[in-house]
């Protein structure tokens, strides 16, 4: 399912720098339960790493452990070489912002609003200072509309910046998400399913958006379960499943992994042909849809359906439905329970 | 699908083309000018006499002088007939009604109904009988009946509606009709365009008009204030607010809606200088008195309304953070009963009433604001009690001697600042300015810092951050917000700001007792008042808790008839506003889209604290 063409790109951006965030360890038991276990995880500035797994396997909570919602039970995370306290706040003032896989957007606040409050780590004027008007009050909040008002251009909401932001449709309230995280400056960005119940032309958008970040000098960690999407765009892979780190590498290596399609797909009844079947199909089929964004529906929805097809397993028809329509079906069925993790 | 023979207007009419009118046999035509010639009418018959005793408060016997409820009946028909005139395309008249005339005229005419019959109905009960009605009492009650239907015969847009499923059980068919009936009901009623935009206009001629505004207001609630006598006062509230709807439905409102909002800062200021104007037109110092009550109970709001509407949290207690101030002010005011005996000037017991008030918000906020929700309101409603029952305790006898436990501390001598003598009369320009009008002015300043202190903070770096907590606390955290720390700033300064008002509530009253400062009681301000206050007037608005506590104290004290069923009576107005206007009667455009969505198409809102 890669593109190589477009991996290719991407890796024109210098992909060893420095490393921005280094997880060790990190597990998060919930009672008996071990919803992450003992991952290690690095981020290079200039570098966007996907994170995959079946649903469960515990990406959003290495997510909440990683921002701070959690406090993880055993391990640490380091931000530029310093240990980030697992407070929310201090983890996005430290630098590392992120989106929710169920948009949380602040619903009742404009648009412009809500990239503001996004700026709120980088604005320093209190209560006195609103209070009295003290000098350089205004002068903060005039930076602080301008730098807003670029980002909203940067996303293409500039028109809409009085608008209420629960009036945007689906796919600006995404990005929304991301101007506002991008307005606290970050160095590294979390997002958690940008493309979740986005239609194939949104999701090119999206991707264009990333690079977009990427090339601003912000690394990129993304969850995500389009695998097409992920493998353009990443330059690593890391594989969680049942909460452990199952592999860690780039597209090629990720989708060859045998164990990898095992956990997507089920284990191998009959022999190895699994392995080899994504590799062939995907640069004949991925190909064409570089050109035109409106064939491209067409080939991704092809691609799936023949992967199991080749394996020939009995139980391919029963778990396919979950690899290939995760975009779509993830987001109904997993919605609510993710809800609740977040809230806890 | 459409077996609906029997089901009448509302459906039959959805099919014609035509447009009719809610009544049915007046010809469009006709019904315009029944509704020009009743208005007409009954703005003539208010000079006629209507009763024949001046038993009747307000004394409705005079020919050729309208008095009491006559003129309200006036103020009505006139506005009626105006309205009617307008939509006949009168030169002159057309500025009234820029969103158009019909759903105004409608209202209007339901206003003269509504105060006309409800005064006939009034003498008529309280002396015995409609025989007691003069002539001219008969004449009104029929013009503006005729009035009122001529005005719904007017053509309306009929809303589309769905018809009823024949399937369906006969409950549900039912439930279905009422249901069609309603939407056509509030169709008849509906403002069909929007408001025309402004000519532009010199300022000058902008400001005068904001003057004028302002006046009109300051008008009002000088009579309503003044109203005598319980008939006047119903009278009042049905005409102030069923006119004031009209007002709204012609379009009128928006366009003074865009004018404040042009010279928004120059509007509250004018606003605060009509209400300093609010005892010069009293000549005893009668209504000052509610004037400052009202003053003192509507700072508290808007200062709750800090926490509550901007912040989102839900305090229940907030009532005591007034009386930590009141007891403060009054322990340092010098009051005989004090064991304190000092005496502050008056900024420092300011300072010390607001200090008190602000460790002990952050006393109950440090612990309890990691809460959420249900929680803090459980914790701050506990807070209440024990504020009062330990200010009941400090007795000397239960434990140290500090408040004088249920006796208070009385006699708190009135302020002198300056020299000015709070509690003697001044003459001021001729005007005799009394003891509570001196108050009256201070309070007025108190409230220009809440005002200010709303203002600037709702508009700022930590306003947003108040509004993001409220919106989703987990996203708010993750964009960088210490919520601890900015829900704590927000308790903490409306527990200050509450303090504050305390100061001068104490020397305004004399005494403070520990019975002054309830959760729930007849009297406000109590904390059920001022919470309901915020909620009635509009939650995270300026003007909303300021109409909303003006309304909570004129009514309880203006009926007292009502007396023992007053709390039950605010329930059921509770209940019906929450499910007729859940967002509040002053909504800002944010609370407003928010609960009505389904309503209208989206536009641009104005920001919060409108």
């Amino acid at each position: 399912m890669t593109t190589t063409t477009k991996t290719a790109d991407a890796t024109t951006a210098p992909t060893a720098g420095q490393t921005v965030l280094d997880a060790r360890g990190v597990t998060m038991r919930f009672g008996g339960l071990t919803a992450v276990r003992d991952v290690n995880l690095t981020v290079n500035s200039g570098e966007i790493v996907g994170l995959i797994g079946p649903n469960g396997a515990g990406k959003t909570t290495f997510f909440n452990c990683l921002t701070g919602l959690y406090v993880p039970t055993e391990g640490e995370v380091r931000y530029k070489g310093t240990v980030l306290p697992p407070t929310s706040y201090k983890v996005t003032d430290a630098g590392i912002a992120r989106t929710f896989q169920n948009i949380r957007l602040f619903h009742n606040m404009t648009v412009l609003e809500n990239v503001l409050v996004g700026r709120h780590t980088r604005m320093k004027q209190g209560l006195w200072s609103a209070l009295l008007r003290l000098p350089g009050f205004k002068k903060a909040e005039a930076e602080a509309t301008e730098r807003a008002m670029e980002l909203l251009e940067f996303i293409g909401l500039q028109d809409k910046a009085q608008h209420l932001a629960k009036n945007l449709p689906y796919g600006e309230q995404r990005k929304l998400e991301i101007a506002r995280a991008l307005a606290s400056d970050p160095g590294l960005i979390l997002l958690d399913e940008p493309t979740a119940g986005m239609n194939p032309q949104e999701t090119r958008a999206a991707e264009e958006l990333i690079f977009a970040i990427r090339d601003m000098g912000i690394a990129v960690l993304v969850i995500e379960h389009d695998m097409r999407f992920i493998f353009n765009l990443c330059d690593r892979v890391a594989v969680l499943v049942q909460g452990q780190k199952l592999i860690e590498g780039d597209s090629q290596t990720v989708q060859s992994d045998e164990r990898v399609i095992a956990a997507y797909l089920g284990e191998p009844v009959a022999d190895a042909s699994a392995e080899e079947t994504p590799a062939p199909e995907a640069p004949a089929k991925a190909a064409p849809s570089e050109d035109t964004s409106a064939d491209e529906d067409a080939p991704s929805e092809d691609d799936a359906p023949k992967a199991p097809e080749a394996t020939d397993t009995p139980e391919a028809p029963a778990d396919e439905a979950p690899a290939a329509e995760e975009t779509s079906s993830e987001d109904t069925t997993q919605d609510p329970a993710s809800g609740k993790e977040n809230d806890a | 699908m459409t077996t609906i023979s029997e089901n009448t207007q509302a459906a039959t009419a959805s099919q014609r083309d035509e447009a009719t009118g809610l009544i049915g046999f007046l010809p469009a035509k006709a019904a315009r000018a029944l509704a020009l010639g009743g208005s007409g009418l009954t703005v003539a018959a208010c000079f006629l006499a209507w009763t024949w005793t001046p038993t009747f408060p307000g004394d409705l016997t005079y020919y050729g002088s309208p008095a009491g409820l006559q003129t309200q009946v006036l103020v009505l028909g006139l506005l009626t007939a105006l309205f009617a005139l307008s939509s006949y395309g009168v030169k002159g008249t057309r500025w009234l009604t820029p969103a158009g005339a019909d759903a105004a005229i409608k209202v209007a005419a339901l206003a003269t109904f509504g105060t006309t019959w409800y005064t006939v109905a009034a003498i008529s009960i309280s002396l015995g009988g409609p025989i007691n009605l003069e002539p001219g009492g008969a004449i009104v009650a029929l013009t503006s009946l005729l009035t009122l239907l001529g005005a719904l015969a007017l053509p309306f847009e009929r809303p589309a509606v769905h018809p009823v499923d024949p399937e369906d059980t006969g409950w549900d068919q039912f439930k279905h009709r009422a249901g069609n009936g309603w939407t056509a009901f509030k169709g008849a009623f509906a403002v069909t365009g929007t408001a025309r935009k402004l000519p532009p206009m010199h300022s000058t001629v902008e400001i005068l008009i904001i003057t004028g505004i302002l006046a009109a207001a300051l008008g009002v609630f000088t009579y309503g204030v003044g109203t005598e006598y319980d008939e006047l006062f119903v009278g009042f509230l049905i005409t102030a607010g069923l006119g004031f709807a009209a007002i709204n439905k012609s379009g009128l409102m928006q366009q003074a809606t865009q004018l404040t909002k042009k010279h928004q800062n120059l509007t509250i200021a004018g606003a605060f200088i009509a209400a300093a104007l609010f005892p010069f037109t009293q000549t005893d110092d009668q209504y000052a008195t509610l004037g400052v009550y009202i003053l003192i109970f509507a700072t508290v709001a808007l200062g709750l309304n800090i926490v509550v509407g901007l912040a989102g949290l839900l305090d229940l207690g907030y009532v005591a953070f007034l009386g930590v101030g009141a007891y403060a002010a009054a322990l340092v005011s010098g009051a005989p009963t004090s064991p304190f005996g000092v005496h502050l000037p008056f900024w420092a017991a300011v300072l010390v009433g607001a200090g008190a008030s602000l460790v002990f918000g952050v006393l109950i906020g440090a612990p309890t604001l990691r809460l959420r929700g249900d929680y803090l309101a459980i914790v701050t409603l506990g807070f209440g009690e024990i504020f009062r029952i330990a200010v009941m305790n400090t007795d000397g006898t239960s434990g140290p001697d500090i408040t004088n436990g249920s006796n208070g501390i009385a006699s708190i001598p009135n302020l002198n600042i300056f020299g000015f003598d709070f509690g003697a009369e001044h003459a001021i320009a001729g005007f005799t300015i009394g003891r509570f009008a001196n108050y009256f002015f201070l309070m007025l300043l108190i409230m220009a810092v809440v005002v200010l202190v709303f203002r600037r903070s709702g508009d700022s770096r930590i306003g947003r951050a108040w509004v993001a907590i409220r919106e989703d606390e987990t996203a708010a955290l993750a964009m960088g917000i210490n919520g601890f720390r900015v829900k704590l700033i927000a308790f903490a300064l409306g527990a200050s700001l509450a303090g504050l008002a305390g100061t001068v509530q104490a020397h305004v009253t004399y005494t403070v007792t520990p019975e002054q400062y309830l959760f729930a009681g007849p009297i406000p301000p109590n904390s059920a008042f001022l919470l309901a206050a915020v909620v009635l007037g509009g939650m995270g608005t300026m003007s909303g808790p300021l109409v909303g506590a003006s309304l909570l104290f004129l009514i309880p004290n203006k009926l007292q008839f009502m007396g023992e069923y007053q709390l039950f009576a605010f329930g059921v107005a509770l209940i019906l506003l929450m499910r007729f206007r859940p967002e509040g009667m002053i909504a800002n455009r944010r609370n407003q889209l928010e609960f009505h969505e389904h309503d209208e198409t989206p536009a641009t809102p104005v920001k919060a604290g409108a």
